[in-house]
């Protein structure tokens, strides 16, 4: 671990860091905590289940050269619909404004270094904003993405502007000739009634290991909608931990689907904190994995105000030696009366060396709320398996598609058609599943 | 068509079915009916092949072929249909998309091309409306939500999507309103001709005033005890199964 944290100490000498206020003030601040912490180990509570530690214990290369990325390499994996999408393309963690297509106009959607955005008009609302996610993760991961989050991007949706365009976000990591680390950053505003979509996925050019540590930190204003879709589908060599951190400023509606079909170790970090009364929060997750992939959900709805609504449904469906995760917090603050939080995580386990591990944690210090959690873990239901091949479907078609049908509760939640078919697709053909 | 010889099977360590005969033609209604517990479901599963049941005894010809060496799959494709007494809610499968499913993994086990679209479509029609089962519940989730009749006539919907050659009906009567009792009657009448058969499960006469049965089997502890003509079903009616425990010699339970 001290090479990494020589490796990062190397970097910032090099780049003689000289960023302005808050920038400089989270970099230090990040670089402290990451050197008294250094990267959770499990004995850490937020990491029991999630060897990170042992991805990261080899030699990474950290900032290699960029330019070896061309158009033709991302046209391999863009994601369908992205003729109509404003493409965001980061590679190494750096956004690269050259293989990038933005389709949408200045006077709807800003994209700027956080660099710029945090000298200009930008500057309070990067001020009260960045790092609010290091108030929720005092680890040494989180405290690592800080110490580079002047390199991050500042994407904000203008006031009433409904985008048209989504946002199809590509975290590339050149992996072709050493094992590569990135941190990307990003701040988005979304100003008041703004309309957004964000899809993600991170990509790996390359055999080599790829390592991306993500912080993205979202404000949502009032009555503004966003959606946020992220599909993780990489090789074993991949591994990353995604922290999103959401704002709710205002009474707003964000929906998040997180779809995981493979990689090497995965975290997802979702944060919701509802700041206004009278938000919505929509929570949903599937991972349907195999191998050696391990998937681990760690969700956070912080509810503050008065007559919020969260739902949060994840599902798994996990084959040979894949693991699954799910961590659940909800906090309903002492003003936030009248809080319906709902939270549900199932899974279905196809092999004898599949995990799960899985727990809800409520933290509740308001009085009238309604609050429900629920997790199940099992095989697939026999009595429905019996129906269907009662019906003349042989068994490992009937399977398949109980299966499919356990998944598309969650693959309907994604509202933008071409990635729902995508994801959909790739999901029937893991599970061999036809009609 | 179907020849049941000193069937025995259990649940776990319980022995439920104690040696059933029972010989069913083709064109013939058969109706069993008995008590709570006598193992009137237990013979409806274990002629599907439901896995929790161990058959420890006799034999089930079906056509030729030995039905207890068949997985549930290919006794469905064999012609054999299971009404169920309680459909299953499967969220996330439509019920026209299992429905075609099924129609066509039957076709390929009896080397049959699949059915196209347009044919699958006609053929729906036609059968949605001998159950009077309409177009906007097919297009949901199978049976969820569904109220107790019209998980009924979506099974019957099924069977005649299916044309089986021999169809048992599990209690259909049970929960069904009077109305949704007389659809659910008319359309396995309606499916009935001389080449197939129908094995009427059933705790009440009511179901056979609509569903009226060449034969009546009263299955009692596990055998079947009495067997006549469809008048033996209004006699049942009016004094009870009682008399068939005095005419068995045993003692009244009160």
């Amino acid at each position: 671990m001290s090479e990494l944290k020589e490796l990062i100490q190397d970097k910032l000498n090099k780049e003689s860091f000289s960023g302005n206020g808050s920038l400089k003030a989270l970099s230090q601040k990040g670089l402290e905590l990451f050197n008294e912490q250094g990267i959770p180990t499990v004995n850490h509570e937020e990491w029991k289940y999630t060897r990170i530690s042992a991805v990261l214990n080899k030699d990474f290369s950290y900032a290699v050269d960029a330019t070896a990325v061309t158009a033709k390499d991302v046209d391999a994996f863009r994601l369908p619909g992205h003729e109509a999408a404003n493409e965001l393309v980061f590679v190494n963690g750096i956004y690269h404004a050259e293989l990038s297509n933005i389709r949408s106009s200045a006077d709807e959607l800003v994209i700027l270094p956080l660099s710029e955005a945090v000298k200009g008009e930008y500057k309070a609302i990067v001020d009260a904003n960045l790092g609010h996610s290091a108030n929720y993760h005092t680890d040494g991961i989180n405290a690592l993405n800080n110490t580079f989050a002047y390199q991050g991007l500042f994407i904000a949706v203008k006031k009433n502007k409904s985008v048209e365009h989504p946002l199809y976000c590509y975290y590339i990591n050149d992996a072709r000739t050493v094992n590569v680390l990135s941190q990307p950053r990003t701040l988005i505003y979304v100003a008041a009634s703004a309309e957004v979509q964000l899809v993600e996925e991170e990509v790996t050019i390359g055999t080599s290991d790829s390592f991306i540590n993500k912080v993205s930190e979202i404000v949502v204003e009032e009555n503004a909608q966003v959606s946020i879709y992220k599909i993780q589908n990489e090789d074993s060599h991949s591994s990353c931990v995604k922290t999103t951190h959401v704002r709710q400023l205002g009474v707003s509606k964000v929906n998040s689907v997180t779809i995981t079909l493979n990689g090497g170790v995965i975290r997802n970090n979702l944060n919701f904190i509802l700041e206004a009364p009278g938000c919505e929060s929509n929570m949903y997750g599937l991972y349907c994995v195999k191998g050696n992939t391990h998937v681990d959900n760690h969700t956070i709805v912080d509810n503050q105000q008065p007559h919020s609504l969260s739902n949060e449904l994840y599902k798994g469906i996990i084959d040979e030696n894949a693991t699954g995760v799910f961590n659940g917090k909800i906090f309903v603050r002492q003003d936030a009366q009248k809080t319906n939080a709902y939270q549900s995580n199932k899974n279905v386990l196809l092999s004898d060396t599949a995990t799960v591990n899985t727990k809800p944690q409520l933290e509740i210090f308001a009085d009238d709320v309604k609050c429900s959690h629920g997790c199940t873990i099992g095989r697939l239901d026999d009595e429905a398996l019996f129906y269907l091949q009662a019906r003349g479907i042989g068994e490992k078609a009937a399977k398949a598609l109980l299966l499919h049908a356990f998944a598309v509760e969650i693959l309907d939640k994604i509202e933008l058609e071409p990635i729902r078919q995508y994801v959909d697709q790739i999901i029937s053909e893991r599970l061999d599943f036809e009609i | 068509m179907l020849s049941i010889k000193n069937l025995q099977a259990r649940i776990e360590e319980k022995e439920i079915l104690k040696g059933i005969n029972l010989e069913i033609k083709a064109g013939e209604v058969h109706a069993i009916m008995g008590p709570n517990g006598s193992g009137k479901s237990t013979l409806a599963s274990v002629l599907a092949g439901r896995s929790d049941y161990e058959v420890t005894g006799g034999s089930v010809e079906f056509n030729g072929k030995d039905l207890l060496e068949l997985s549930p799959e290919d006794r469905a494709r064999e012609g054999v249909f299971l009404a169920f007494q309680y459909p299953i809610e499967i969220p996330g499968v439509s019920t026209t998309n299992f429905i075609k499913t099924a129609v066509n993994e039957v076709r390929k086990y009896r080397g049959e091309e699949p059915m196209d679209a347009v044919q699958f479509l006609k053929k729906m029609k036609e059968k949605m409306k001998l159950v009077e089962i309409d177009q906007s519940l097919l297009s949901r989730s199978l049976n969820e939500g569904f109220s107790g009749g019209e998980k009924k006539r979506n099974e019957i919907f099924q069977m005649a999507m299916l044309e089986p050659k021999f169809a048992i009906l599990d209690e259909t009567d049970s929960g069904l309103d009077i109305d949704a009792l007389r659809i659910v009657a008319e359309g396995v009448n309606k499916l009935k001709s001389k080449d197939n058969a129908t094995l009427v499960i059933t705790h009440y006469q009511r179901l056979l005033d609509y569903i009226v049965p060449d034969y009546v089997h009263v299955l009692y502890k596990g055998r079947i005890v009495k067997s006549g003509g469809k008048e033996l079903a209004l006699e049942l009616e009016e004094k009870g199964y009682d008399f068939i425990k005095e005419e068995l010699g045993e003692e009244v339970e009160a």
